[in-house]
């Protein structure tokens, strides 16, 4: 850690959140909100003075509530940086300053009550994301009674007290009496491995982490009664087994299956558990002067925030998901955007270092050569049909498009800012832009080609590349059967599906077509699939003029993780599928041929 | 626009690949080959056991001097997992690496269609056939070259981070790590004892 804080590489920014990212692999461009501290950083040396005379006490939430400290203080004693820290929400006022006792003791003159939030850019070429878990709060799994019984604490409120530098100076008391507990029943996966109350994942580290705690207990207080109810004990890693030995050694017992349900005896705060004993099928009864309830991990409460700024995807149980489960376990779909620790998934510090070393290198890696290689993917557009009307800069989400409808500039696309996701191309009324790679005429050939052949059996499914052709990939890894009567199209974003390409579809046969792509809000370009949404919303009212049944043109949002959603549209479609008769798709032929729909990007 | 490839007419080779039997055992791939080798513009089609495996790919870069071939598709798995693979090997082969489409005959037909191996086929041949008639469309295009900036930024300074950004840092990359906390450590720093080794986390 400290050598984190004195790295002359390394630029240590804390109280710090990301506003901003924008541009691509090579080119990131940051924004970073510092809040002030109020304590100038290099100046302090943590002598404390101040927080010796800063008359606010409030709970410390790193010895999770079980001490208190001032206003002014020291995240904890080894905090890099060192330097103490105002919590302004408590302080009696900086501004105007109410109290001040600090600044007069501080002799190094470095609380400095002007300070303001301080907004930094910056530019960088790669991303580790390390934002790490936060531990379970289990409140609201009342039957443990945590929050209502002293006398049940959490695992991470045990780590405090059982430590050497934590608010009891490393004695394990109960917060009833104050007196050490001769009894301690440990309660596993709370908050996990369950389908109905908390999540379904395995937390990863919570067997061992109590192995560990009971070892310790035991080395501490042998005459202790140290009990853990349990699932399974999984002791899968090196050296773990041996661990988990040494503690039944020492008298740890392991009962397995968990107390329905904890009382308290109101006299002696004493808890009694009820529980089923599954080894032995007996309904047990046990009594622990205290409970410990090994929490789990999951997702930070605000991952979202970065999560959508950067487009990243994540699984079902909440964390980031990787590029490839096996082959590509750090990197995530973004080039040049890395996973490392628990933001990907609950394990342990040794695993979180390994995948930070992986991740590091696979940085090292992209960077190495200096220049990168970008695909080609960019809009273009044909100055001798722009018409100037402006449309494709007003949907295009990196403002890659300037277009003067005053002066009748025709549209200029800036090509290092185009991501090509094809919603200009999408939207232009003209068809004067032209996606490279992912051409008009190409999309076209597919369609014609799928639909060349017994158009009334098929499904024709337009995915995006990053999230439902990804989603279409993961059915197919978890082996999920579904309908043969679908054929796919990719394209990079739904964005880049122009009406005209449905209208095509329906025009030639095709019976049912699906518009697919990422969820809203986790679209790979922004924002762009919006005007999926506002493009099939528009093909929607269309059909109902025309008097075409709408439900034959699907729009569904499928993530990369969600294999079983992928298997159950196209369940549907298919069902769908099977309600058109070639009747009505001879007069949806008839009617479109009416309509001429087929031309340009008509709307 | 670069219609240059558009000059010279498509001659397309059409690797149809069985993956051992992950598609082998569903997916006819004789059959699916045999129908490639009649669609427009094909010039060769066959079938291979693995495709990307070295010997797979050194069929395709003989087979593209020796049978003229300017395009290529390969029905196999996901592009997303082996689209590079071949563009690779079309570039050894001297081709453009974008005249390559490939037809995902694997994660999207045989492994999901496994208890309809006669539609699992029907719909190979149409993914090949959509494959084709886009491959015969394909145009070069080369890759632009932008600069990479030499630093990292890391989010989150737990141990992760503060592991990431330190390899970072020894190896001659600026770093900045962004910590939402007063203080860089996360969990780690609460822990007293860690297992497996029972010593101090910090
Ligand atoms: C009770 C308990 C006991 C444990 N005991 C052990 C043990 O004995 N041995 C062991 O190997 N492991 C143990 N672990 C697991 C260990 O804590 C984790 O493996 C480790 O902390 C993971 O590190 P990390 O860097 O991935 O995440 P974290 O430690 O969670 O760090 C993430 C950091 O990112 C910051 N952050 C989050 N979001 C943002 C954002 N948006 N912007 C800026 N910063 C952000 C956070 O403030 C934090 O500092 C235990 C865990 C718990 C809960
Ligand atoms: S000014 Fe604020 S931080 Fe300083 S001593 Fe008073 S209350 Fe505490
Ligand atoms: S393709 Fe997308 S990013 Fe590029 S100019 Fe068009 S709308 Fe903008
Ligand atoms: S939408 Fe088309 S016609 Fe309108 S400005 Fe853009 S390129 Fe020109």
């Amino acid at each position: 850690m400290a050598d984190a804080g004195r790295h002359p590489n390394i630029t240590l920014l804390t109280m710090s959140e990301i506003k901003e990212i924008t541009g691509f692999v090579g080119n990131f461009r940051v924004r970073v909100l510092k809040r002030a501290r109020y304590v100038i950083e290099k100046e302090c040396t943590a002598c404390g003075e101040c927080a010796k005379v800063c008359p606010v006490v409030v709970p410390d939430e790193f010895n999770m509530g079980l001490s208190t400290r001032r206003a002014i203080y020291s995240p904890f004693p080894q905090a890099v940086p060192a330097a103490y820290v105002v919590d302004i929400n408590h302080c009696l006022g900086h501004n105007p300053i109410i109290c001040g006792r600090c600044l007069e003791v501080c002799q190094r003159r470095c609380i400095d009550f002007s300070m303001n939030d301080e907004e930094l850019t910056f530019e960088v070429g790669t991303i580790i994301v390390a934002t790490g878990a936060q531990p379970i709060d289990p409140t609201h799994l009342d039957e443990y009674g945590y929050g209502r019984f002293e006398n049940v604490l959490t695992s991470m409120e045990l780590e405090r007290l059982i430590n050497a530098g934590g608010p009891t100076k490393g004695e394990v008391i109960r917060l009833s009496d104050h007196k050490r507990p001769q009894s301690v029943a440990f309660i596993q996966c709370v908050g996990s491995r369950s389908t109905h109350r908390g999540h379904p994942y395995c937390s990863n580290i919570c067997c061992m982490n109590t192995i560990k705690s009971a070892i310790m207990l035991k080395e501490h207080y042998p005459e202790m009664e140290v009990k853990v109810f349990y699932i399974d004990i999984r002791a899968f890693g090196k050296g773990f087994e041996d661990l988990f030995r040494r503690s039944k050694a020492l008298g740890v017992r392991y009962i397995r299956g968990l107390p329905g349900s904890i009382h308290e005896n109101a006299e002696t705060k004493d808890l009694i558990l009820t529980v089923e004993n599954t080894a032995t099928n007996a309904l047990e009864k046990h009594v622990a002067e205290l409970v410990v309830l090994s929490i789990g991990l999951e997702p930070p409460e605000d991952i979202k925030v970065l999560q959508e700024m950067l487009a990243l995807q994540r699984n079902a149980d909440g964390f980031y998901l990787e590029a490839h489960p096996k082959l590509q376990p750090v990197d995530s779909a973004s080039r040049g955007i890395f996973f490392a620790g628990c933001a990907e998934g609950p394990k342990d510090i040794k695993d979180s270092v390994t995948q930070a070393s992986a991740a590091a290198a696979r940085a090292m890696r992209l960077m190495a050569p200096g220049v990168i290689k970008v695909e080609a993917l960019t809009a273009i557009v044909d100055e001798s049909k722009c018409t100037a009307c402006g449309l494709c800069a007003r949907v295009c989400p990196y403002r890659a498009i300037v277009v003067d409808p005053k002066t009748k500039m025709p549209a200029k696309v800036t090509q290092a800012a185009c991501a090509g996701c094809g919603n200009c191309a999408a939207e232009c009324p003209q068809d004067a832009i032209e996606m490279s790679h992912f051409t008009d005429e190409q999309i076209e050939s597919q369609i014609d080609a799928i639909l060349a052949e017994d158009p009334m059996e098929k499904v024709l499914v337009f995915a995006c590349n990053w999230c439902s052709y990804a989603g279409a990939d993961y059915a197919g890894v978890s082996r999920l059967i579904y309908p043969a009567t679908n054929r796919l199209i990719r394209t990079m974003c739904s964005a880049r599906v122009s009406e005209k390409f449905v209208w095509r579809a329906f025009a030639r046969g095709a019976p049912v077509v699906l518009v697919s792509g990422c969820h809203i809000g986790d679209c790979h370009y922004i924002n762009a699939n919006h005007w999926t949404k506002r493009r099939v919303e528009r093909m929607w009212k269309k059909m109902e003029r025309l008097g075409l049944r709408r439900e034959r043109l699907g729009l569904e949002w499928v993530s990369a993780a969600e294999g079983m959603r992928f298997q159950q549209i196209m369940t549907e479609m298919e069902r769908i599928r099977s309600t058109v008769t070639p009747e009505e798709v001879r007069r949806t032929m008839e009617i479109l041929a009416q309509e001429k729909v087929t031309g340009g990007n008509q709307k | 626009m670069a219609k240059k490839a558009m000059s010279d007419s498509p001659r397309i080779g059409v690797y149809v690949c069985k993956c051992g039997s992950n598609i082998g055992a569903t997916v006819d791939c004789a059959a699916v080959a045999e129908y490639a080798s009649t669609l427009p513009d094909v010039v060769h089609a066959v079938y291979q056991s693995y495709t990307c495996s070295e010997p797979g790919q050194e069929q395709i870069k003989k087979d593209i001097k020796e049978f003229n071939l300017n395009r290529i598709v390969v029905a196999s798995c996901s592009p997303r997992l082996h689209e590079p693979t071949f563009r690779n090997c079309l570039k050894e082969g001297g081709l453009n690496p974008y005249l390559l489409e490939m037809a995902n005959i694997r994660e999207q037909c045989s492994w999901v269609h496994a208890l309809e191996p006669e539609a699992a086929t029907k719909k190979a041949k149409d993914l090949v056939r959509a494959a084709v008639a886009r491959t015969s469309r394909l145009e070069e295009k080369t890759e632009l070259e932008v600069p990479v900036n030499q630093s990292t930024l890391v989010i989150g300074g737990g141990v992760a981070g503060i592991q990431a950004a330190l390899d970072l840092a020894d190896a001659g990359h600026k770093v900045i790590i962004v910590e939402k906390n007063p203080s860089i450590g996360g969990i780690m720093a609460q822990l007293d004892k860690t297992y497996p080794t029972m010593d101090c986390s910090i």
